[in-house]
């Protein structure tokens, strides 16, 4: 059993190149499907969001040419983007599922959106029987290891995504936002986010412009602000303390002279530019008017990171934990290898056991309910003891590199073939042939 | 005695002088918790020290120069109380702190013995007249502190890498308005102060020579401080342009105080 992992993320690719790897959640159930169905994949999920794409696999045996599946299904030409996949397999995967799951690899650091993302990709791949056995627990732990981080450290505790950024900075200019005006230019996903935001900690009303106004309207009818003919932007606009503008104009709509009429009807009062729109929508030089404060979408995520950075530290622990939980991980998934071993050991032990006293009781009569108990603790006192250091020495070679070897040798030993339920069930039908065919001439026996 | 309370109280200020110098290198929280109790402390040990001048000399003007910087001191570490009560923050304590223990050293060094009061001079008149001046100018450098505060902050938000030792100033708009309120608070007093100190002079001397230093460098900061209050009224003129210009009203206030050695009207010892 292998896991291996492959993928592009905001670090490793540019958003060209994340957006043509990208799955739509529609058409996940059918990736699952394809990647279950790739050569030697025996289970399989597929995260994808905005800043990653990647593809997680649990192996039969031996390894499996994920790039082969990513070529198969996305029919890409692979140069433009195999230059930017990572790849990890075994306990490299693992801990880079954890640290994914726990936010530590997103754009934002502690971001909470990812664990329920991964969380949303698990019911996919669970939905479509994707994953059923090890990738399961796999994934059971990682949602258990975020939510350590979560609880352990302050990664995750105060202003991280963009939009509560974007209030923290404004509660730095203003104090409170109590009584301020936001207005909001171009009508998108983020700034009504941000605004979302900004009323939660206290800013009044709400104008919203937009080139179509029907737009303006549904957004301002949702704040209960009100909507304003785009041609009156500049008129209306120095009636804001927070401008949040998110247009697809190709140049900046508001230029250093828009700032300094502003302030000028402003006396002076303080203005805060949030521009979250690539290109921009507010020229940098508006930065340089004192009194006009400009943040991009690049100085907001800059201001997050250096957040981050200051919790640094809490970062650190955070990575401790999961490296702790990898090795436990690690141990977890060979004893679950070493279990099975161990399990048709007993039950081969016992059957022989039981055997061996039905084949005598016939010799010494009847027994009296203790001497019944004496034989029965007899019998089993003698396998434990010699059985115990054999186990013991099992379930510590687990620790160890050779525990596979240990393992085979064990199961060679004792002629164990056993390893599904199915086939423990088979066995043991066999078994009981065998006995019943010694004790009764058998009848039975051509079943076998 | 006076000049022993005086000198635990500047004990008590060297720590609030010490939390100022390391606000803008790093942040101890140690500093932190302690410079409040301190400065309160020093605030009480210098009223007392203040209170045992004023029964040992017997009169309620203060007269000597340097009894009068403690004074000043005292009236600045009221004026932060207030503001610290209104708007829990002790960061213009940044500003305000060193120059209080400033002060306070150089009363707490040097002491002179107390002078008679000229019995022309009249007490009433007298006592308006440094109360008053002394409250706007504790108002005028907390405004001068804010300023500053100002200027920090508005730095650190520009430069869009906000530094952790700046973290805790507050919002720049609260900063503002402390900054504008004290002026406004400041300047009747001020005018006020002023016209109480001409009242004394004119009685005394029976005219005003308004090309003596201290009357001449007093009406100047006097319109400085108009000049502020005015564009910041009307104009809403703050940070950069604002900090200028309280840094101009400051210089002016200092050069004021300090000609109180060389005016030949205005003086503690007698001519």
């Amino acid at each position: 059993m292998k896991f291996q992992l492959i993928g592009v993320n905001h670090r490793t690719a540019p958003v060209e190149v994340r957006e043509r790897l990208a799955i739509p959640e529609s058409q996940l159930p059918e990736a699952l499907r394809h990647l279950a169905g790739h050569p030697g994949v025996d289970e399989g999920i597929i995260l994808s969001t905005c800043n990653r794409v990647e593809v997680l696999a649990q192996t039969k045996n031996g390894t499996v040419d994920l790039r082969a599946f990513l070529r198969d299904y996305f029919q890409l030409n692979p140069s433009d983007y195999e230059p930017h996949l990572y790849e990890y397999s075994e306990s490299d995967a693992v801990r880079h599922l954890f640290r994914v799951t726990s936010s530590l690899d997103s754009m934002v650091v502690g971001e909470p959106q990812i664990l329920g993302q991964v969380k949303e990709a698990y019911a996919s791949a669970r939905a479509v029987g994707a994953v059923h056995s090890h990738l399961d627990l796999l994934l059971t732990r990682a949602f258990a290891v975020a939510k350590r981080v979560r609880t352990e450290t302050a990664v995750g505790s105060s202003a991280v995504s963009v939009a509560s950024v974007a209030v923290e900075l404004a509660k730095k200019i203003f104090g409170s936002l109590q009584g301020k005006h936001v207005y909001l230019v171009g009508a998108g996903k983020m700034s009504e986010l941000a605004a979302r935001h900004l009323i939660a900690h206290g800013a009044e009303s709400i104008f919203v412009a937009n080139r179509t106004y029907d737009r303006a309207e549904q957004m301002a009818a949702r704040f209960g602000g009100k909507a304003i003919l785009f041609e009156q932007l500049y008129e209306t606009c120095d009636r804001a303390d927070i401008v949040i503008t998110s247009t697809g104009a190709p140049h900046a709509i508001f230029r250093r002279e828009h700032g300094e009429l502003f302030l000028a009807r402003r006396k002076n009062r303080p203005m805060f530019f949030i521009d979250i729109a690539v290109p921009r929508d507010v020229d940098p030089e508006m930065n340089r008017l004192d009194g006009i404060f400009v943040y991009d979408i690049d100085d907001l995520q800059q201001a997050v990171s250096s957040h981050v950075a200051d919790r640094r530290k809490e970062a650190e622990r955070a990575e401790a934990i999961i490296t702790v939980e990898v090795e436990r991980f690690q141990v977890r998934l060979q004893t679950l290898d070493v279990v099975p071993t161990i399990v048709s050991l007993q039950d081969h032990l016992e059957t022989i056991r039981q055997a061996e006293i039905d084949r005598v009781r016939g010799r010494l009569g009847a027994l009296s309910p203790e001497q019944e108990l004496a034989v029965d603790a007899l019998t089993r006192g003698i396998i434990s003891k010699i059985m115990h250091t054999p186990i013991s020495t099992l379930k510590t070679a687990v620790r160890e590199a050779e525990a596979t070897t240990v393992v085979d040798v064990v199961r060679r030993l004792f002629d164990l073939h056993d390893t599904s339920p199915q086939e423990k069930e088979l066995q043991g039908r066999r078994k009981e042939d065998k006995k019943a065919a010694k004790l009764g001439g058998g009848e039975s026996g051509a079943e076998t | 005695m006076p000049i022993l309370w005086l000198r635990v109280a500047l004990a008590c200020y060297a720590v609030g002088l010490l939390y100022a110098l390391l606000a803008l290198t790093r942040t101890s929280s140690l500093l932190n918790r302690v410079a409040l109790p301190a400065m309160s402390l020093g605030m009480v040990f210098q009223f007392v020290s203040l209170s045992e001048a004023v029964l040992l000399s017997g009169q309620l003007t203060l007269s000597s120069v340097h009894n009068s910087e403690s004074l000043l001191a005292l009236v600045v570490m009221a004026a932060f109380m207030v503001v610290y009560l209104v708007y829990r923050t002790t960061s213009p304590g940044i500003v305000v702190f060193p120059l209080v223990f400033v002060l306070t050293f150089v009363a707490a060094t040097t002491q002179q013995p107390f002078l008679e009061v000229s019995p022309v001079m009249r007490r009433g008149w007298l006592f308006a007249h440094i109360a008053m001046i002394f409250i706007g100018y504790a108002a005028l450098f907390l405004s001068f502190a804010a300023s500053l505060l100002y200027l920090l902050q508005e730095r650190s938000l520009k430069s869009k890498k906000p530094a952790a030792i700046l973290q805790r100033l507050p919002a720049l708009e609260v900063i503002d308005q402390i900054g504008y309120r004290s002026l406004l608070l400041g300047f009747p007093f001020m005018t006020l102060g002023l016209v109480a100190g001409s009242i004394v002079a004119q009685a005394t001397y029976g005219r005003l020579d308004f090309l003596d230093p201290k009357i001449f460098l007093s009406l100047l900061m006097w319109a400085v401080y108009m000049v502020i209050v005015f564009t910041r009224w009307n104009a809403g003129w703050r940070g950069r342009r604002a900090a200028y210009l309280a840094t101009g009203a400051m210089i002016a206030a200092v050069i004021a105080w300090s000609a109180n050695y060389y005016s030949t009207i205005h003086r503690f010892v007698q001519s």
